[in-house]
């Protein structure tokens, strides 16, 4: 956190001891010419119109449209429905408890197997070993693929007749093979372990920069004081990558909300793999085009997403605020 | 962020010098090689498929080394799924983004960070939230807004922003503007105030300082970040998936998703085209692998 906050603090009120940060700031504003003026509001205004009118204006729409019902053709077709798409969402829509569910497995799977996965792949790679290199370069690389194209790749390796795994487990060709993504009692599991692949490369990655990070004359001290490696690296090192730990809570969590290319690539996010991403969009994309539930479902994730948004963005800016 | 690069260029230095204890590591060894084989089996087995011609998978099976090895998949997959029409979509689409959204941040990071005034905390906590939302929250409405965003026949076929690339590259460099600008302006903040002030005193105005002292300055972090957002706008599935309904439209990563279509029940062309669309990540791979190590853990060790 330390190197954060330091370099979070505006330039200005690094200034000089002595000369209260207010008269410098009230003297930069004076230095400005009407020409600079200009080019700053220009400099400002170009990039925080765009990022109202496509990001924050859409989201304020999703929020009003969830309350009406429309078709999404004529504009004066949108009528009032109160919270009846919420109501419907929650007691009438079947596949919306389950995608609750299975982004809550999916964070959980994330948050317990592929993060923890990623961090002990970076620790066992910080140390000293002969092709840390080596081994660093295979594990990141489906970081850089997307993850449509993970959804392919592993459906190649997942098929039932087939995929590679059938052959590996011999049952292939046999009534006992699986359809591993088909299959909707097994199909969020093989999704999981498909995503996690991508993830743990990610986590160990941002890892290894954070290890490099912490002092070792930490460890050093806990080796003198009798620690052995486990309680070094828990009790002293993980607590000392606490800024990235934060980076890494608040990816697992936006990623398991975000999870939709790899569902989306299977089966569009039915049969054993909705999620509430894809339900938004299958509810856009359909024929019938329920814009107000799409809506609604869409604003159950926002509301689900700010929790880590404003976590985030508090431990961030916080300390700036107050300043 | 030159603070952080010292910051953990030394202690590297150090444990070099402190790891003298001879240590023997089998069993680390043995865990990451048996990871690393799981590791590399779908990729390695998505190849696999890819050399061998139907013909030989017919007769042999898939699992079996028997039969020929070629790059006829990667031929016939090339030509028969279109993919240099897909490939250029994805330049068009990507290209401008990339610069846009470089150049734009770069403006935003420079008016936050180097200039004092009320609102620029505000600001960047608005772009870095903006960055974080799922995309399917805004899904509905901007295609709403495209659809019903009416333009003349000549400008677009559809008579509105769908299935045009402007609006796939307007909302790409919207999204992705948030991550840069958050990431560009803690890069500002760490090169010194002198550098403007000094500037300042030379009569040099706003865009003189942006432009001629902070620009060069930030090379480095333009580099990382124009590669990390290559590959992002590259590797994105779901803005053409909602705006772009005509299917030769369609950039490669969007596109190959129809292939599982078209090359029906031929796994090997399926594997021809997935390998295929690999190769532009790859060439960065290669060549751009540190820039793009360097972009990610830029934006997340500000964190």
């Amino acid at each position: 956190m330390s190197t954060t906050a330091r370099d979070l603090v505006p330039p200005e009120s690094r200034a000089p001891s002595g000369a209260p940060a207010k008269r410098v700031r009230s003297g930069k504003v004076r230095r400005l010419s009407r020409r600079d003026k200009i080019v700053l509001t220009l400099m400002v205004g170009i990039p925080t119109l765009i990022q109202l009118v496509f990001i924050w204006l859409p989201t304020l729409l999703s929020i009003g449209l969830s309350f009406t019902r429309w078709n999404g053709l004529a504009l004066t077709d949108i009528r009032p429905a109160g919270a009846a798409n919420y109501q419907y969402i929650s007691q009438d829509y079947p596949p919306f408890w389950p995608a609750m569910q299975h982004n809550v497995l999916w964070l959980g799977f994330l948050a317990l197997v592929a993060t923890p996965l990623g961090l002990l792949l970076a620790v066992l790679l910080d140390q000293k070993i002969r092709g840390s290199k080596i081994y660093q370069s295979i594990f990141f690389a489906p970081v850089m693929l997307s993850l449509a194209l993970i959804g392919i790749i592993w459906q190649l390796f997942y098929q039932r007749d087939n995929g590679l795994l059938n052959f590996v487990l011999g049952t292939s060709g046999t009534p006992q093979a699986v359809d591993w993504f088909g299959d909707s009692s097994v199909n969020i599991w093989a999704a999981l372990i498909a995503a996690t692949w991508r993830h743990a490369g990610y986590v160990m990655l941002l890892y290894l920069a954070g290890l490099k990070g912490v002092d070792p004359t930490l460890k050093e001290a806990a080796a003198i004081d009798g620690a052995n490696a486990g309680q070094t690296f828990f009790r002293v090192v993980f607590p000392a990558m606490r800024p990235i730990n934060i980076v890494i809570v608040v990816i697992t969590i936006i990623e398991s909300l975000r999870a939709f290319d790899v569902v989306y690539v299977i089966n569009r996010g039915t049969n054993g793999l909705e999620l509430i991403s894809a339900l938004v969009i299958q509810n856009l994309v359909g024929e019938g085009q329920v814009i107000g539930v799409g809506s609604a479902l869409a604003v159950v994730l926002l509301v689900i997403s700010l929790v880590p948004i404003v976590f985030y963005l508090s431990r961030t800016f916080g300390k700036e605020n107050k300043a | 962020m030159s603070t952080t690069a010292t910051r953990a260029g030394l202690p590297a230095a150090e444990a070099h010098r402190s790891g003298s204890k001879p240590k023997r590591h089998y069993g680390t060894h043995i865990f990451l090689s048996a990871m690393a084989v799981m590791w590399l089996v779908p990729l390695g087995w998505a190849l696999f498929t890819a050399l061998r011609p139907i013909a030989s998978t017919n007769e042999h099976g898939y699992f079996s080394f028997a039969g020929d090895f070629n790059f006829d998949n990667f031929v016939q997959a090339w030509t028969q799924g279109g993919f240099a029409k897909y490939f250029w979509n994805s330049v068009i689409i990507s290209v401008p983004a990339v610069l846009l959204v470089l150049f734009l941040a770069s403006m935003m990071a420079f008016a936050v960070s180097r200039v004092s005034w009320k609102f620029n905390v505000t600001l960047l906590i608005m772009f870095t939230a903006g960055n974080l939302l799922p995309p399917q929250v805004l899904a509905a409405p901007l295609f709403e807004m495209a659809k019903h965003f009416e333009v003349p026949y000549a400008f677009s076929d559809s008579g509105n922003m769908l299935n045009t690339y402007i609006v796939v590259i307007a909302v790409n460099t919207a999204f992705q503007m948030g991550f840069c600008t958050f990431v560009l302006s803690n890069y500002m903040k760490a090169l010194s105030a002198d550098l403007t002030e000094a500037a300042l005193v030379d009569g040099a105005g706003i865009w003189r300082q942006y432009r001629e002292i902070i620009m060069p300055l930030c090379r480095p972090a333009f580099a990382a970040l124009g590669t990390l957002e290559v590959i992002f706008i590259y590797n994105d599935y779901f803005w053409p998936l909602i705006f772009i309904q005509s299917g030769d439209r369609l950039p490669v990563t969007t596109a190959i998703n129809n292939l599982q279509g078209e090359f029906l029940n031929n796994y090997n062309l399926l594997a021809a085209g997935a390998v295929i669309t690999v190769i532009p990540t790859l060439i960065v791979y290669l060549l751009l692998q540190r820039q793009f190590v360097a972009g990610l853990t830029l934006g997340s060790s500000k964190g």
